[in-house]
């Protein structure tokens, strides 16, 4: 049966028929659907992990006792268990092991565009990369069978044009032969204890096993050559192969689906057929660089940008410039004047997200705030311009106590949602007991992993199977840890916020302040939306609402008589009654959720 | 057929998602070889949302190049006119007749163009457009929510080698039993918005 499936979901099928037993992974845009499809298949354990690094352990541990096995993670994940995926490397394991890292070039939702490619070629592991989703299910068990044959990790990279593009997959059968007793674990000391003795025996194995895969990859088939035309030879992989398929359907192609190590014979052999030998590549020039080690004269980044993702118009741009291709080749645009400068829809705090009432508050005590990564890094935008530092998970804390230690003129915090604290916050915030800092560390627990799409944490009491399990209180941690002053607030309550945040600011020492209250598009959040509205009489346009950043709070029509400014108006379809604006109106014009229900009464 | 290129273009939360689902499932179930492609930013509400969907008997890139787009199905009237530049010569616009205003308009820093000006300059870049009352229409017959099936009845009357049967099936496959009916009469209700027009 053949059906539409993202690269994800065919990630996850592969898995399913490969004989997957553990997976494991911590969300991350474009790689979240892989483990949550890969759940739904019965026979498969699959879990988040707190991290990418402990999901990284987790896989590797079940390759060690004997379990085929998978951790996913998007490319910046991969940084986090980059310390496992070397030690991982060098001993092997007993059954295979995929890796899938997800790519994503311009950047769509990451802090860096980075080449995961470069991770094979560290760590000495081969890289295997689909072009469509029924190659990404293939590869999956490929990938399995060569970390078998070869006792090695594999790392299967897909961006993110691959992962979220939906192509038509043939379904197969589960291969696996289910187990009528559990396997008992073979002990191998000289393999699996990486002291330097070890160590020293496995890393010629692992030189020895990479000049292996060299040979293999010549007749590997996923890498091919498809000849046509001989004056334009295209070396090419993952979804830069299909653009090149539509924009040079001339030119001869060596499509490689293992682009570390390379074919060397094979690539020689392609170059020697063809006048021009070009790469096209997205990202680094990885395979540019490869084939020019081997002394073969090709171009690449010369012709296409290093910077973004590429799509069929800037590949076919970018021959014309180069003169691949003649400029009468160049599609039509009509491009007019009027559909420039249109206004643009950048993200944006939903409404009644509960991280607005914390950075209000900030805003208003003209806090410095090192940042995190998720919802919450949107409160940099104006009008709140209120999260001034983001670099990577857990990143907040640390910077804060460094901030702390340096000294500055200016009080400041770190704010960091619960899934990223429990993520690389934890040993951070040790540090600043540890250390001895007054970092004031601000948890915005909204109870969930939000800006992946509500994926459950160790704080929800819920794993990714959907059972019950432990919830972990942060206020435990932050005590257990040896910080005495320990906040819990509701960020819908500016007074209290406001309390809170200068009574730590007054105090010698490090505070935790827990913001708590749920993401607004949670389900049950979702029940107690009742929007408010303005007193149009009693608003004079002043402002201040506006400056709250919530797109449910718009200028009207109507003009206050006095100064001419135009008056507030709530859209009652975007709001859900959170009740921020009401509380920073000077003049009482918006009415709470109370009045709301006495008018209704009155009228 | 080569090739049939669909860009819809939204605002989050409309349907685009649903009716570029949709659309492609329609393709596979004609027989097509189909890709479709997501496109947008970090999870929010209100963000620009758009779904490139690609019918043929062999198609390579997921992603639609800039001018080879054969119809736009616009679920907002700012993204059709951020998007008409994708058509390709003789490509037709289905606009809806939404407006949903980003921050930047309701703030007041910026204007929304008027229908006027959205009339006018979709007509500069394209000969055939048609203006869908999808949510009116929507509205009449219970649920402003199924325009989006209201657009697909629309440009379902373009894609002639493909039965209206073919459509229903697909959105049958996608919608729960008790709105089976409202999203029938939506479909039947979008193809006859369309009015004939010489091109």
């Amino acid at each position: 049966m053949r059906v539409l499936l993202s690269g994800n979901e065919a990630i996850a099928r592969g898995g399913y028929e490969s004989g997957v037993r553990v997976a494991a992974g911590y969300p991350g845009t474009p790689s979240t659907e892989i483990l949550e499809t890969l759940v739904r298949y019965s026979g498969v354990y699959a879990e988040w992990a707190p991290n990418e690094k402990v999901a990284m352990d987790v896989a590797i541990g079940a390759a060690y006792a004997g379990s085929r096995a998978m951790a996913v993670m998007k490319h910046v994940g991969l940084n986090v268990a980059a310390d496992a995926f070397f030690y991982a490397a060098m001993t092997g394991m007993e059954a295979g092991l995929v890796v899938v890292s997800a790519d994503d070039p311009f950047m769509h939702s990451s802090q860096n565009e980075q080449d995961n490619r470069h991770y094979a070629k560290f760590a000495r592991v081969p890289c295997l990369e689909p072009s469509d989703s029924q190659e990404a299910k293939e590869l999956v068990g490929v990938a399995l069978e060569i970390s078998e044959e070869f006792d090695s990790p594999v790392l299967l990279r897909i961006t993110t044009r691959i992962a979220h593009s939906y192509t038509l997959v043939e379904l197969g059968e589960r291969k696996v032969e289910e187990r009528t007793e559990p396997p008992s674990y073979r002990i191998d000391r000289v393999k699996y204890v990486m002291v330097p003795a070890n160590a020293r025996r496995r890393h010629p194995i692992a030189e020895e096993r990479i000049a292996e895969l060299r040979t293999f990859a010549e007749n590997f088939p996923y890498n091919r050559m498809e000849m046509n035309g001989r004056g334009l030879g295209i070396v090419t992989n993952g979804v830069a192969y299909q653009y090149a398929k539509e924009v040079f359907p001339q030119a001869s192609f060596l499509r490689l689906g293992m682009t570390y190590p390379l074919p060397e014979k094979m690539v020689r052999d392609f170059a020697a057929q063809v006048e021009r030998l070009i790469v096209v590549e997205e990202l680094d020039p990885f395979i540019e660089e490869e084939i020019r080690l081997m002394g073969i004269g090709v171009e690449g980044k010369s012709i296409f940008p290093i910077c973004g993702e590429f799509d069929p118009h800037l590949v076919r741009q970018s021959a014309i410039r180069a003169g691949l291709l003649p400029a009468s080749e160049a599609v039509e645009t009509r491009e007019v004047e009027e559909t420039k400068g249109l206004p643009m829809r950048p993200p944006l705090l939903c409404p009644g997200c509960p991280h607005r009432g914390l950075f209000v508050t900030t805003k208003k005590l003209d806090l410095v705030v090192n940042g995190d990564i998720g919802c919450y890094t949107l409160g940099f935008l104006p009008p709140l311009s209120a999260l001034h530092t983001c670099g990577c998970m857990g990143a907040s804390i640390g910077q804060a106590h460094g901030v702390s230690k340096a000294g500055i003129a200016q009080k400041h915090v770190a704010v960091i949602g619960d899934s990223t604290f429990f993520h690389a916050g934890l040993p951070a915030l040790l540090n600043v007991a540890y250390n001895k800092s007054d970092t004031i560390v601000i948890i915005l627990d909204n109870r969930t992993t939000a800006m992946t799409g509500h994926q459950e944490h160790p704080g929800t009491g819920v794993t990714l199977k959907g059972e019950q399990t432990k919830a972990v209180a942060v206020e435990d941690v932050a005590k257990a840890f040896g910080i005495k002053r320990v906040y819990t607030l509701d960020p819908y309550n500016l007074k209290e916020v406001e309390s809170v945040l200068r009574d730590c600011l007054a105090a010698d020492g490090p505070a935790v302040v827990i913001s708590r209250r749920e993401c607004a598009l949670l389900p049950e959040a979702r029940k107690a939306w009742r929007p408010i509205k303005v007193i149009e009489e009693r608003c004079n346009g002043c402002g201040l609402c506006f400056g709250i950043g919530c797109a449910a709070i718009v200028k009207s029509e109507r003009l206050d008589e006095k100064t001419g400014r135009a008056k507030a108006w709530i859209d009652p379809l975007l709001c859900t009654g959170c009740e921020i604006c009401a509380q920073v109106c000077a003049r009482k014009a918006i009415l709470f959720r109370e009045q709301m229900i006495e008018e209704g009464e009155s009228s | 057929m080569k090739e049939m290129n669909f860009l819809l273009a939204g605002v989050g939360g409309q349907g685009t998602l649903l009716a570029s689902d949709v659309l492609a499932d329609v393709g596979v179930r004609a027989g097509y070889d189909v890709k479709k492609s997501e496109v947008h930013g970090m999870a929010q509400r209100g963000g620009s949302v758009t779904s490139h969907v690609r019918w043929g008997d062999k198609v390579r890139s997921p992603l639609i190049g800039h001018g080879e787009v054969n119809y736009l199905l616009a679920f907002e009237k700012l993204e059709a006119l951020r998007y008409v530049g994708m058509l390709r010569p003789g490509g037709v616009a289905i606009v809806g007749d939404q407006s949903i205003p980003p921050l930047s308009v309701s703030s007041g820093e910026d204007r929304y163009p008027d229908d006027e000006r959205v009339g006018r300059t979709l007509r500069k870049v394209i000969e055939r457009t048609h203006f869908i009352p999808s949510i009116s229409l929507a509205e009449e017959l219970g649920s402003a929510r199924v325009h989006n099936i209201v657009l697909l009845g629309a440009l379902s009357t373009f894609i002639e080698d493909v039965a209206p049967d073919t459509w229903l099936e697909a959105i049958e496959a996608r919608v729960p039993e008790r709105f089976l009916e409202l999203n029938r009469r939506a479909f039947w209700t979008g193809r006859e918005a369309v009015q004939p027009t010489i091109s």
